[in-house]
């Protein structure tokens, strides 16, 4: 063994310019603490997810635990859209409105197979997960997810809330930028990729228009 | 026990099946609208078949109107409930586009499912019977947004499951690709495009556009009902 000399790397320094006060991390600190603990959630919930998502609000797991007692039934109110269950593409533009209405900072869960991927209905009908259509936080896996799960999921975007520069970095309240003919978010191509098929699906075929 | 694959015959002495009730699978006693049916109508009538007790009986599509009239109204058949009305295109495409109609009588409680073949090289247009049953209209409106079955003298014919702008096709035909025509960049483009309220037409908003259609009890109740201010 025996002792190396110290490389430069390891030298500590200190450069007040290049890195935040002490006074607006400790703020950011407590900024994202009573945000973390304060999620206010907007149930989006179109199948058996929905069902699973009570459960978990109920009194065995007690969503209340994790300052979720209060769900927003309003977009305007909710600081968190937690999609539970398949997105019909009729069900497209009203998701991306509840969206577009809720108010700064928000966080997207999507919760369950058919929210995240479209799950088994890769068909005419199903969009092939909602981050299509909005930007997702955290994906909840499962069909249906248990409770644990989902709370898994609310405390990863817990956890996220908390590593935030809520304070210095403004950028991260833009409002998504939609493509005014296309009404994407994304490129076309991209949307493509995520909805490429898996499983049992590649068999199937997509006939010419 | 023994495991009879499909396709493979059945062995000797095998039983034919039957309900607990003892109804035979084929077969069996036909319900007598059949028979006052072709009375009344002739050739119009085709085909009857019994199967678990139920039967179904082939018409010509063009009639279904008049067929459906006099079986609501005739005192002796007396078939006031449409069940349901929809539609049956097989794998084997020789085979035509089947309409079907299931009709209850309540009071002689019978069943009757009325099927009409439908020539898939003309254009699929089938009368509406929504001037005898008002339930058919929301039951055809999805036959046509299904099949693109056309219902000549339905009201208000257009999408009621899909939206309006849906340019896709109809989904329930054998050509109809399972995950659609166009790309997942295109679909979801169109989806987004659409109005979510626009499918709401004026008619479903309004309860009061409904008020001289309803039973007199209840438009008397109404009537008198203070409205809030």
């Amino acid at each position: 063994m025996g002792l190396s000399p110290a490389t430069a790397s390891s030298k500590v320094t200190y450069d007040p310019p290049s890195q935040d006060g002490w006074v607006t991390t400790r703020l950011e600190f407590l900024v994202n603490w009573g945000r973390a603990n304060s999620l206010w959630p907007m149930p989006f919930g179109t199948a058996c997810c929905a069902i699973e998502f009570m459960a978990t609000a109920a009194a065995r797991f007690d969503l209340a635990r994790f300052g979720m007692e209060r769900l927003s039934f309003s977009p305007r109110q909710a600081d968190v859209l937690l999609c539970a269950g398949r997105v019909p593409f009729k069900l497209a533009p009203v998701i991306r409105r509840i969206y577009e209405q809720m108010p700064q900072p928000k966080w997207v869960i999507s919760m369950g197979a058919c929210a995240s991927s479209g799950g088994m209905f890769d068909n005419y009908a199903v969009v092939q997960g909602i981050d299509t259509i909005i930007p997702v936080d955290v994906y909840v896996p499962g069909c249906p997810p248990r409770p644990e799960a989902l709370l898994y999921g609310i405390m990863m975007l817990q956890e996220k809330v908390k590593q935030q520069r809520s304070l210095s970095n403004q950028k991260q309240y833009d409002e998504i930028a939609i493509d005014p003919t296309s009404r994407l978010y994304l490129p076309p191509s991209r949307i493509d990729e995520l909805s490429e098929p898996f499983g049992n699906s590649v068999h199937q075929t997509r006939s010419a228009p | 026990m023994t495991v009879v694959l499909p396709g493979a015959a059945l062995p000797a002495n095998t039983p034919d099946p039957v309900t607990v009730r003892g109804i035979p699978h084929r077969g069996g006693e036909a319900n007598p609208s059949v028979a006052a049916l072709r009375a009344q109508f002739g050739a119009a009538v085709g085909r009857h078949e019994v199967t678990w007790g139920e039967t179904t009986v082939w018409i010509d599509a063009a009639r279904i109107r008049e067929i459906a009239l006099w079986l609501r109204d005739d005192e002796s058949q007396q078939y006031d409930y449409l069940v349901d009305v929809t539609a049956v295109e097989h794998r084997d495409t020789s085979l035509p586009i089947e309409m079907v109609w299931h009709l209850r009588s309540l009071p002689y409680r019978r069943f009757l499912r009325i099927k009409a073949a439908l020539d898939t090289t003309a254009a699929l247009d089938v009368p509406s019977i929504e001037p005898v049953y008002k339930s058919a209209n929301w039951l055809e409106r999805e036959v046509y947004d299904m099949f693109g079955i056309r219902f000549g003298g339905h009201s208000d014919l257009r999408r009621i499951l899909l939206w309006e702008s849906y340019a896709e096709g109809f989904p329930l035909r054998k050509d109809f690709p399972l995950r659609g025509r166009f790309s997942r960049s295109e679909q979801l483009s169109q989806a987004l495009s659409a109005n979510p309220e626009a499918p709401y037409s004026m008619e479903e908003l309004s309860v009061a556009d409904a008020f001289h259609e309803l039973p007199a009890d209840m438009r008397a109740r109404l009537l008198n009902e203070r409205t809030g201010n």
